[in-house]
């Protein structure tokens, strides 16, 4: 039992070493076999040995550089073995067999942050689908397992294990260099890496799919993620435009779930549980975006929103013409309807409610927003505020009944039949 | 998970960290924050700056630094995101608290203790804990 129990404690020491160095030792050994597929096997070769040596021998001191070092030889052999096996079919073919093995690449006195770079930009490589490339990055650079991967997307872990084994290998078919970009392709890249972490950070802030409303473990993961990219490109403005995001509405992720475990809107929201701590931190972050040009990116201005509300103590001091104004320059620089309809909420704080629903009906023949539960959400606020409280209720019905979360369909489903007994208290018949 | 990583001990008063143990904590540092788990860190003057208040038998009494029970002093903290116990500890490890006792032969100590959440604390009222929050609010001066 005793003997169990220190086996057990080993094992997760070896996770946590994981955890932290898995990234670095993939990168590492992706620079020598130029494949990220191969070089994450190789690591995990790695961590099998550090499973079966560790717990009999203990952990050594630099347990970062044993994994390093296993995998980094596990990754010369195979080297070796390939150039042999390219000599002897080379023999055979009677041409002129290669003079020398070659000694494979050692490593050098680069940086390994630029082979972590190297690592983040393939694993979000547009080659990839954005399922892929999500799998890819949490395997890869946030060191999960297939399990956990499953376990946070609900789905099943076969179809995690395939989703990551087919996108390595459209990697290796596609040829995909372990190389950043261009400096042409560069801003196209790095807003594919911007984009996967975000979409990590929004899976588990409003859950797209299930019963439970958030799954605050990958938004942890998605600030890990954004935070080790700030250090990595830390001039680029749009990096800690998204860290201040995500750290501000991270910062909401206590207030946003009701004691029976249903969602509170923002304005609902008891603002006493926001954590300061991230609020802070998603401040700093904006600063830094101002201090490398100012905000002028789709992240930076959307954290400025998130910071107006972060700000303001109670809803009333919330500053919404500027809301409303970020939200018109973000509407110009990425157009989208789901953007015009944030925007319509703000106008409608700033200047109204029929302000707002002018804004709104103009969405309302949008193919783009056609299953957009938000569209009738917004509508039926807006026209509750109005008095109009038939059509209200109406649009409550329809947000409802098109969510795909269970959570947010009763809160639906309330504040339609709020509408009726307010109706039924202002008319009785 | 939050946790607090505790840097026990006391310096002598007025001494200042040697640049070897300044750049050993500098790296440390950076190694944090790379690994996007660092979420703050303050480290303390030496105790001769400190004052305590001690209550005891129905009465508080003002004593001033220095303290002389070293060990059980704290000279800085971390406070750290991770996903389990076991990564707070291995970062714990890896704190090069080496170069502050250098061969001294003192012994150097990291505690890792775990931060708790308010809803952690099984024996406070749902009063008590809506007037903590709205306190963190106002101290955060936001």
């Amino acid at each position: 039992m005793a003997a169990g129990s220190t086996r057990e404690q080993a094992h997760r020491t070896v996770e946590a070493v994981w955890r932290i160095e898995s990234a670095r030792v993939v990168a590492g050994v992706a620079r020598l076999v130029r494949d990220v597929g191969v070089a994450e096997e190789l690591a995990q070769d790695a961590l099998v040995a550090a499973l079966e040596q560790w717990p009999a021998e203990g952990v050594p001191a630099n347990p970062g550089a044993w994994l390093m070092a296993v995998a980094k030889r596990r990754a010369i052999d195979l080297i070796r073995r390939s150039q042999r096996l390219e000599r002897k079919l080379a023999e055979l073919a009677h041409e002129q067999a290669v003079a020398r093995e070659p000694e494979p690449a050692l490593p050098d006195s680069e940086p390994i942050e630029d082979d972590l770079l190297r690592l983040v930009f393939v694993a979000c490589h547009p080659v990839l689908s954005a399922e892929a490339r999500v799998a890819l990055t949490l395997r890869l650079l946030g060191g999960l397992t297939t399990a956990e991967i499953a376990r946070a997307f609900l789905v099943a872990e076969p179809t995690v294990a395939q989703r990551i084994v087919r996108a390595k290998r459209t990697l290796a078919e596609a040829r995909v260099p372990f190389e950043v970009p261009e400096p042409d392709e560069r801003p196209a890249r790095l807003a594919s890496v911007l984009e996967v972490i975000y979409l990590i950070f929004n899976e588990g802030y409003a859950a797209t799919a299930g019963d439970g409303w958030i799954r605050p473990a990958l938004c942890e993961e998605a600030l890990r993620l954004g935070r080790i990219l700030a250090h990595l490109v830390p001039a680029e403005p749009e990096v800690p435009g998204l860290v201040a995001l995500m750290e501000i509405q991270a910062s909401r992720l206590r207030a946003r779930v009701g004691p029976s475990g249903e969602p509170v809107l923002l304005l609902d929201q008891d603002r006493s549980r926001w954590d300061q701590l991230l609020i802070r931190r998603g401040l700093a972050a904006l600063e830094r975006v101002e201090a490398l040009g100012g905000i002028a990116g789709p992240y930076g201005l959307q954290a400025a929103i998130a910071a107006c509300h972060a700000r303001a103590g109670t809803p009333e001091e919330t500053d919404w013409p500027l809301i409303a104004t970020l939200y018109e320059t973000l509407a110009r620089l990425t157009p989208s309807p789901v953007v015009e309809l944030n925007r319509a909420v703000a106008v409608g704080m700033a200047y109204g409610p029929q302000a707002g629903l002018e804004l709104v009906d103009q969405l309302v023949g949008d193919p783009a927003l056609q299953e957009y539960h938000l569209l009738p959400s917004v509508r039926g606020d807006l026209l509750a505020k109005l008095g109009r409280l038939d059509e209200a209720r109406t649009e409550f019905e329809r947000a409802a009944a098109q969510t795909r979360n269970g959570r947010e369909r009763r809160l639906l489903l309330d504040r339609a039949a709020a509408c009726v007994q307010a109706r039924a208290a202002q008319a009785p018949t | 998970m939050r946790f607090m990583i505790l840097l026990k001990g006391d310096p002598a008063p007025g001494q200042m960290p040697d640049p070897e143990l300044i750049n050993a904590m500098i790296k440390y540092n950076q190694e944090l924050a790379q690994a996007g788990v660092l979420l703050a860190a303050e480290g303390l003057l030496d105790s001769s700056k400190g004052t305590r208040v001690i209550y005891s038998a129905g009465r508080r009494r003002i004593v001033d630094g220095p303290f002389t029970e070293a060990k059980e002093l704290v000279a800085g903290f971390y406070l750290i995101q991770v996903k389990s116990k076991e990564e707070a500890v291995e970062w714990a490890r890896r704190c090069p608290v080496e170069y502050a006792v250098k061969d001294s032969g003192m012994e150097a100590v990291v505690e890792v203790r775990q931060v708790a959440e308010l809803e952690d604390i099984t024996t406070m009222s749902e009063e008590q804990r809506a007037a903590e929050h709205r306190l963190r609010e106002q101290i955060s001066g936001s």
